[in-house]
């Protein structure tokens, strides 16, 4: 490294305790498992992304040759499992622990190492679940898993593969949302009362919520499979007994509340983009508050809507229906409320607000598409065909996924301290629009025409080829955009527009500290008096609404604390976490694996057992 | 499990207690679904038998509630327990864990007593719906049992140490809490799972 | 909230409670012998283990005591699974005690 280049130099010499794998490994840094999350999210999401462009290369012709039936059911099974379980949940985690403490006014979560052991259990859940590519394939049964197709024991590991690594990822999500509800509960700044909170700071906490009481759900539920499959239990063998609609039950009451959870983050970072951009407070703040919490206990109660096809009798088709409708409600109010937060401000289009805008448009069109499944008799016409898939990519890639972008320019400048470039920020929201509906939108024609999902080839003459091929276009256009972005966040990494601490005009408290922040946070808590309450700093309102600056700005240098605590940095969750690598592994391979599980439980013991040892506090910051 | 600046007020002495309950009580809220998705695979197939063994068939309700009655007092040992180290009456707290440890032991015990007779009845995982259902959810719960005894264990071990007296380590009040969750689930299963069904 | 923490009940309370859970019990294995119960034995058995549920959560876990926020992540749990699983049993034809 004797030859690198000033500017490089310098920002080593700046940073000595952010190099270092080991630091990495060991740290309990909020911010660092953030980026930890993050990073991994952005490594799974090109991944995901080959597999969904190999899946369109298969469907860009007719009689495709492309892939084998084989392989196709491998692509579209680990691109679902791989963009639900390994990008958004990740990519959402990655936000809720790196700002959730900067904008609740903390130092860091409420239990650290676990939190730092959340991030490697994931990692190795993610890990495990890729490996089988290399290891006899991949999981081949869809990522809902359905039995009997799951739980048959055919020669091949595939679906172990995918009933282990599902679990072990829900078990990093379910002890990271117990982490974060405590956190929210206890570690709040004085004065920042539970309705003073931001936005995305209360949906993280739906969303955790959601977590919390979904995911024990599924873990019975892949228990159960992986007992069928392996000790040879009947709980989904429909010829002694077994009942595969149960499956779909224990399956769907988890994951419909996944799809809030995957969708309510989004929500909560375009509560917070939306207001900055356009100098006014969130419209109708309450209601897009109380509105993230019914949609959290209604997300409950419409899991059956997933199953109008499995003949659950009209009366609970019905009722199901009916709740399906009104979870539009508190959607509706939330689009309303954006919109109102828009209309009149001094609204600034920077590449946050773009992808911010972007997502309530396409969320809409996904949102009432949605709607119409909710009709029974009209969801049995369009169960299983394309228009499903149009439908969900309206909502978890126009949604979604636009949502989580916004997040990441909008707080690039914070995490990094550099401005990502404006132009191609814009470049790349216009291609991903572009592409993005150049995709899905055939979807739903097709979908309509009766093309079925799943199916690895269709034959000429259906009227499918010219929509097949625009989908496939389009998402090449999509794998261009993102060149885009990886190419603007190397080049700003190092050479960007420094950003100091506050270059959005922010209205929360992560934006009166440096960018990067420093490793304790906040030199002083603050004391939080209102709602937005760094807005209110700089800000006095007049008497015909507007906002007036303050002059002279508020002085945000503070006397440091004297005494900070911060957790030590720990080894035993990465080893904890590796223990339960190597047992999973076993476990695929049982009975001779099992050696294996002896050795990975030996590991996750030793692990535990340091971990209860441990001091926790490392010397005065 | 760490300490952290809670307020300007309040340096480097969080309330840790809280915090822990609050983690456990979200933990078993919980947990009231994970028992309940075992709970009502069970219920779906608690008739389908196939050619095995019945639930009557295979069922000794005195032997379960001798065992029953076991782990509930189990839960006024551990609440004796939580009591001695409330008063940091180390010796007496010793005394009171273990003796939970021992109850739940016991308990495990009879479960394993009453798996073997049902094997021998020919009720296995395999024989039926209604076989796999009972073997998972009663065996998650002696899973359950098990961690807490190795936990009570633990604890007793640990406090020799002094370590409890720092509040550091493991807490009794938090194992408490698991403990007697898991006593609930099982007067629970024990009603539904067994009484209901003979 | 209401924080009245430390108020405990005293170990004379806690063997005076483990003797009504054990009463209950007793009453709950003997119903199911008497035939003369039959049709009601169900609503009985549900709940005389629901009372011996809230006695261990309230005393011994002492929640009676506690922040209302621990009762109410808890009770979330404890509503959400029979409102959930008893419209899954519903589809399936299967409801508690039929």
């Amino acid at each position: 490294m004797a030859t690198v280049n000033p500017p490089m130099e310098a920002a080593q010499s700046d940073a000595p305790s952010r190099t270092g794998v080991w630091t990495w490994l060991t740290t309990t840094d909020h911010k660092k498992i953030g980026l930890l999350y993050g990073g991994s999210a952005i490594v799974f999401f090109v991944v995901g992304g080959i597999e969904a462009l190999l899946i369109r290369v298969q469907l860009a012709t007719p009689n495709g040759e492309f892939l084998s039936a084989d392989a196709y059911n491998q692509m579209f099974t680990m691109h679902a499992t791989t963009m639900v379980f390994l990008v958004v949940m990740p990519a959402a985690a990655a936000f809720t622990n790196y700002f959730l403490p900067l904008l609740i006014g903390a130092r860091d979560v409420a239990f650290p190492r676990l939190n730092a052991f959340s991030y490697w259990v994931f990692l190795f859940g993610g890990l495990f679940l890729t490996s089988s590519f290399f290891l006899g394939g991949a999981p081949d049964g869809g990522w809902f898993g359905y039995a009997p197709l799951s739980s048959q024991l055919n020669e091949v590991v595939r679906m172990d593969y995918w009933a282990l690594g599902l679990q072990i990822v829900g078990l990093a999500s379910l002890l990271a949302s117990v982490n974060f509800i405590t956190t929210m509960f206890t570690m709040r700044a004085p004065g920042m009362t539970l309705m003073r909170m931001p936005v995305f700071a209360w949906m993280a906490l739906v969303v955790n919520f959601l977590l919390l009481f979904s995911l024990p759900i599924i873990t019975v539920g892949l228990i159960q499979v992986f007992l069928d499959r392996n000790l040879g239990t009947l709980f989904f063998d429909a010829a002694n007994g077994g009942d595969p609609i149960l499956w779909q039950h224990l399956f769907w009451l988890f994951g419909h509340p996944e799809v809030y959870i995957l969708i309510l983050p989004a929500m909560g970072i375009v509560s917070e983009v939306l207001p900055t951009f356009s100098r006014k407070p969130l419209f109708g703040r309450s209601f897009v508050i109380f509105s993230g919490i019914a949609i959290g206990f209604m997300g409950f109660g419409v899991w059956a809507h997933h199953m109008f096809t499995a003949g659950l009798g009209p009366v609970a088709e019905a009722a199901f229906a009916l709740t399906t409708m009104f979870i539009a409600v508190p959607t509706g109010v939330k689009i309303f409320n954006w919109l109102g937060t828009v209309w009149g401000g001094s609204v600034r289009l920077a590449t946050p607000m773009l992808f911010s805008l972007g997502f309530i448009a396409m969320f809409v069109i996904g949102g009432l598409s949605g709607v119409t499944h909710s009709v029974a008799p009209a969801d049995w016409q369009q169960h299983d065909t394309y228009y499903v898939v149009a439908h969900f990519h309206y909502v978890l890639f126009g949604g979604a996924v636009l949502g989580l972008m916004a997040g990441m320019y909008y707080w690039w400048p914070k995490i990094t301290g550099k401005l990502l470039d404006e132009r191609l920020g814009k470049i790349h929201f216009w291609l991903i629009l572009a592409g993005f509906n150049l995709t899905f939108a055939p979807m739903h024609i097709l979908g309509l025409n009766g093309m079925p999902r799943r199916t690895y080839r269709y034959p000429e003459g259906l009227g499918f080829e010219f929509w097949n091929f625009l989908a496939t276009l389009g998402s090449f256009l999509i794998a261009v955009s993102m060149l885009v972005l990886f190419w603007n966040m190397f080049r700003t990494w190092r050479r960007g527009e420094v950003a100091g601490p506050d270059p959005w005009d922010g209205r929360t408290l992560e934006w009166t500290i440096s960018s990067p922040p420093p490793e304790h946070n906040f030199d002083r808590i603050p004391v939080v008096e209102h709602e937005d309450d760094f807005w209110y700093r700089k800000y006095s309102t007049a008497d015909d609404g507007t906002s007036v600056a303050i002059d002279p700005p508020p002085d945000m240098e503070v006397e440091p604390e004297a005494n900070i605590h911060l957790p030590s940095p720990s080894f035993y969750p990465v080893l904890t976490g590796s223990g339960m690598f190597v047992t999973l592994m076993g476990l695929v391979y049982v009975p001779w694996g099992l050696v294996a599980v002896g050795v990975g439980a030996l590991i996750t013991m030793w692990g535990l057992f340091g971990w209860s040892m441990e001091p926790i506090t490392r010397e005065d910051h | 499990m760490t300490t952290e600046t809670l307020t300007p007020q309040d340096h480097g002495a969080p309330d840790m207690d809280n915090m822990r309950k609050i983690a456990m009580w979200a933990f078993l809220g919980s947990e009231c679904l994970f028992f309940g998705s075992l709970i009502t695979t069970f219920l779906v197939y608690r008739t389908r038998v196939g050619d095995g063994p019945s639930a009557s068939d295979v069922f000794d309700i005195p032997f379960t509630s001798v065992s029953s009655f076991i782990l509930l007092m189990s839960s006024l040992t551990m609440v004796l327990a939580h009591y001695s180290s409330v008063r940091k009456d180390w010796r007496q707290m010793r005394v009171w864990l273990l003796a939970t440890a021992l109850l739940g032991m016991v308990f495990l015990a009879g479960q394993v007593f009453e798996f073997t007779e049902f094997v021998d009845h020919g009720l296995t995982v395999t024989t039926s719906p209604f076989g796999s259902s009972f073997f998972v959810l009663t065996g998650f719960h002696g899973a359950h049992v098990a961690i807490g005894v190795l936990m009570l264990v633990a604890t007793a071990f640990m406090s020799y140490s002094g370590r409890l007296s720092d509040g550091e380590g493991m807490n009794v009040e938090i194992i408490g809490l698991y403990w007697h969750f898991v006593d609930i689930v099982w007067i629970v299963i024990f009603t539904v799972v067994y009484l209901l069904q003979v | 909230m209401s924080d009245s923490p430390h108020v405990y009940p005293t170990p004379r309370d806690y063997w005076l409670i483990a003797l009504i859970l054990a009463v209950i019990t007793g009453a709950e294995v003997s119903v199911t012998y008497v035939s003369a119960l039959d049709s009601v034995v169900a609503p009985l058995l549900i709940v005389m283990s629901a009372a011996k549920f809230v006695i261990v959560v309230g005393y011994f876990m002492h929640l009676k005591y506690e922040k209302k926020l621990y009762r109410n992540l808890f009770l979330i749990g404890v509503i959400a699974a029979p409102l959930l699983f008893g419209t899954v049993l519903f589809t399936f034809g299967v409801l508690i005690g039929s």
